[in-house]
């Protein structure tokens, strides 16, 4: 009897160590996306390009051996459901490393688990003071308001446009948009007549424009993502209004041509390559990543990516070439992602270092205008 | 009234004994979160369970209660400690002055103008960003600290705000059964019989409104310290509804009943992740069938179901 117990036991604790030794435990990466709620026109395509880029990575058998697991929570886009979620990712899943959250809100409430805890985090969120000052836990794929407004300003100054009013939403996003807008306008020599929001729920814009209209600036900024910035288009095309009118990087997706229709056209905007990867020129670096993402996004999900989607498939190309630098643990990762150089990716050419956590220059942005329902790059 | 005592005393027990069971892990942090929301519906079904007055803008007050603490603390480098009372205090007395007015309205009106105060609330955190830091959150709020310990970790956190937690049940279940408890029932039923019988229904009214609010400022104000980051969107409208959501599924009018709807809406996303994307339908579905067949709520609901249990068997077995 006590032979056969013995044996048992002998025969359970080599079937355990051999699953363990010849299969290589699957890495567990973490997301937070919004996946539900108002947000989630960001967290599903983030979702969707994170487990389509693992699904890939693992169909090929993973990385030296090692398969990749995504566990992926939806936030709804609340801040204490993230800081929740995060810690379950950390102390019941022990994933290594966690892309997102979506939002610059839920982000910054994240990114005191993280660094105590010691776990990479990867936002998908624009907000700048996500990385700055820098935090040794704390990366992100967006890019920052602030490279999106310089583009903006860059563009009317060479126009010598100089008095802007700006209408943004009160959000995270809008709130950020602002104070890039308002910091950088002297720097490029322009004057904010008129500094209005607007309600992210608002239905009708009419009285901030007609204020607007009363300034005579000579071009309008506004900042906000989907539906609002479309109510405004119609708005001001209603009101009469000529003066150019410039978007955020917030409504670069077909969506916003769709909802503005007629009133979207002329409409310029800062946007990531990934709108127009087509029209770029082929000595474009980041052009091979951009074609192959919209290519896979279009099989998976019969529906165009766009860069919302990217900043979760940079997230996590970027650890897998860490994790293909030979980091496994979570610190080692954190190490290989400061190293990261010059990765061509959907949000722009990535380098991180010590100082910089954000990892991009003014080329993640080019200046587009919507013409015949489509994309066109202003030169 | 000596088994009231051993029932609460008993629940402390469990509560104080819980980190042992499941001891670490993520299960603490939502358990955390669990006294919170005990704290916040017990502050609702006061003034709706008890006193029969409905309110939609209790996020509102949770609200307050985080900011002002946590402005308090971070810009102004208040003690934590001083800076709950201090923020307890603002929200009690503007309660209190707002209640006046507000709770001369009953029924749908009273449910308007506080879903307004609620709104308005939400929009004063969203605008003033140089003192909120607006929609995206007010980051950096100290932890609490008390004889060389920090609260910072999620087995801490659990005590803190248990304790604070159960000594709101204990103060709760003690003012539900003193003459103040029977004046507020007396005041939902009939507030003309209340006045007949020399209940002054106008001032309690407001009384209990703003214990009500100062419960909620005070779940705010520990929410603040132990998540130390808040941000607008945690304290809209849609938190009031759940409150409510709370207070009705677990009971109107007991204490207990509060902490069972806080534990089950708290809990049951949890158990429900691993539905995927259909966790909201079952969610949903089962509360619809909790309000229907348990209209009493969880705390009525239980032990109903419990009986009836026990009596098919005993039924079963006569007739074998």
């Amino acid at each position: 009897m006590k032979m056969k117990c013995f044996s048992l036991v002998c025969a359970f604790t080599t079937l355990l160590f051999s699953s363990t030794v010849f299969a290589a435990a699957p890495i567990k990466i973490g997301a937070l996306f919004a996946v539900t709620g108002p947000a989630a026109f960001l967290g599903e395509p983030e979702r969707n390009s994170a487990k389509m880029v693992i699904d890939e990575i693992n169909s090929k058998g993973g990385i030296k051996g090692h398969k990749l697991e995504l566990v992926a929570y939806d936030t709804t886009g609340d801040a204490t459901k993230a800081v929740q979620l995060a810690t379950k990712l950390i102390k019941d899943d022990k994933v290594v490393a966690i892309i997102g959250p979506s939002t610059t809100g839920e982000t910054m409430a994240v990114i005191p688990v993280a660094e105590k805890e010691q776990i990479p985090l990867i936002s998908c969120s624009a907000g700048s003071k996500i990385t700055d000052p820098v935090k040794k836990w704390v990366f992100k794929t967006a890019q920052n308001d602030s490279l999106a407004v310089g583009k903006i300003y860059e563009y009317l100054q060479k126009n010598k446009l100089t008095t802007v009013s700006i209408l943004t939403v009160s959000d995270g996003f809008g709130a950020s948009g602002r104070e890039q807008l308002k910091t950088q306008a002297a720097k490029y020599g322009i004057t904010i007549v008129s500094d209005d929001t607007y309600g992210p729920k608002d239905t009708d814009m009419t009285a901030q424009l007609t204020k607007i209209r009363g300034t005579h600036s000579q071009a309008i900024i506004c900042w906000g993502t989907n539906p609002g910035p479309a109510v405004i288009a119609k708005n001001a095309r209603q009101l009469g209004i000529k003066t150019p009118l410039f978007m955020s990087h917030g409504v670069s997706s077909k969506k916003f041509i769709e909802l503005a229709g007629e009133a979207a056209e002329g409409i310029k905007l800062p946007s990531g390559k990934v709108v127009v990867a087509d029209m770029l020129s082929a000595s474009d670096k980041q052009k091979k990543s951009l074609m192959a993402f919209v290519k896979d996004y279009q099989k998976h999900y019969k529906t165009e990516g766009d860069h919302f989607g990217g900043h979760a498939w940079d997230a996590v190309n970027l650890i897998k070439s860490a994790i293909e630098n030979g980091a496994v643990t979570a610190a080692a990762i954190r190490d290989q992602l400061e190293k990261s150089r010059a990765f061509a990716g959907i949000g722009g050419s990535f380098t991180y270092s010590a100082q910089d956590h954000a990892g991009l220059g003014k080329d993640a942005f080019i200046l587009v205008e919507i013409k015949n329902k489509d994309w066109m790059i202003v030169k | 009234m000596k088994r009231d005592l051993f029932l609460f005393i008993g629940f402390a027990f469990l509560i104080l004994l819980a980190p042992q069971l499941f001891s670490g892990g993520y299960l603490m942090n939502v358990l955390v979160f669990v006294g919170i929301n005990t704290m916040l519906s017990i502050a609702l079904n006061l003034l709706l369970g008890y006193a029969g007055q409905i309110s939609l803008g209790h996020a509102g007050f949770f609200g307050l209660g985080a900011y002002l603490s946590g402005i308090l603390s971070t810009s102004y480098g208040v003690d934590p400690w001083l800076a709950m009372p201090l923020a307890a205090t603002v929200v009690g007395l503007m309660a209190f002055f707002i209640g006046f007015p507000i709770l001369k309205l009953k029924g749908h009106y009273l449910a308007m103008a506080t879903l307004g105060l609620g709104i308005i609330i939400y929009i004063v955190f969203n605008e003033t960003v140089e003192l909120t830091g607006g929609p995206s959150g007010l980051s950096g709020i100290p932890n609490l600290k008390i004889a060389g310990i920090t609260f910072d970790s999620d087995v801490k956190n659990y005590y803190l705000i248990w304790t604070a937690t159960l000594m709101v049940m204990l103060f709760s279940l003690n003012l539900a059964g003193s003459r103040v408890g029977r004046a507020l029932r007396a005041v939902h039923d009939s507030e003309v019989a209340a006045q007949v019988l020399g209940v002054n229904s106008r001032i309690l009214k407001v009384q209990i409104f703003a214990l009500s609010a100062i419960i909620s400022s005070l779940a705010g104000s520990l929410y603040a310290h132990t998540m130390t980051f808040i941000s607008p969107a945690s304290f809209g409208f849609n938190f009031s509804i759940e409150l409510l959501t709370m207070v009705v599924i677990g009971g109107l009018g007991s204490i207990y009943g509060s902490f069972l709807g806080a534990a089950l809406l708290t809990l049951l996303p949890e158990f429900l992740r691993g539905a995927n994307d259909y966790d909201i339908i079952i969610y949903g579905g089962l509360l619809m069938a909790m309000v229907m067949y348990m209209p009493g709520g969880l705390v009525r609901g239980i032990p109903a179901l419990f009986r009836r249990l026990v009596t098919t068997k005993k039924g079963e077995a006569g007739h074998a």
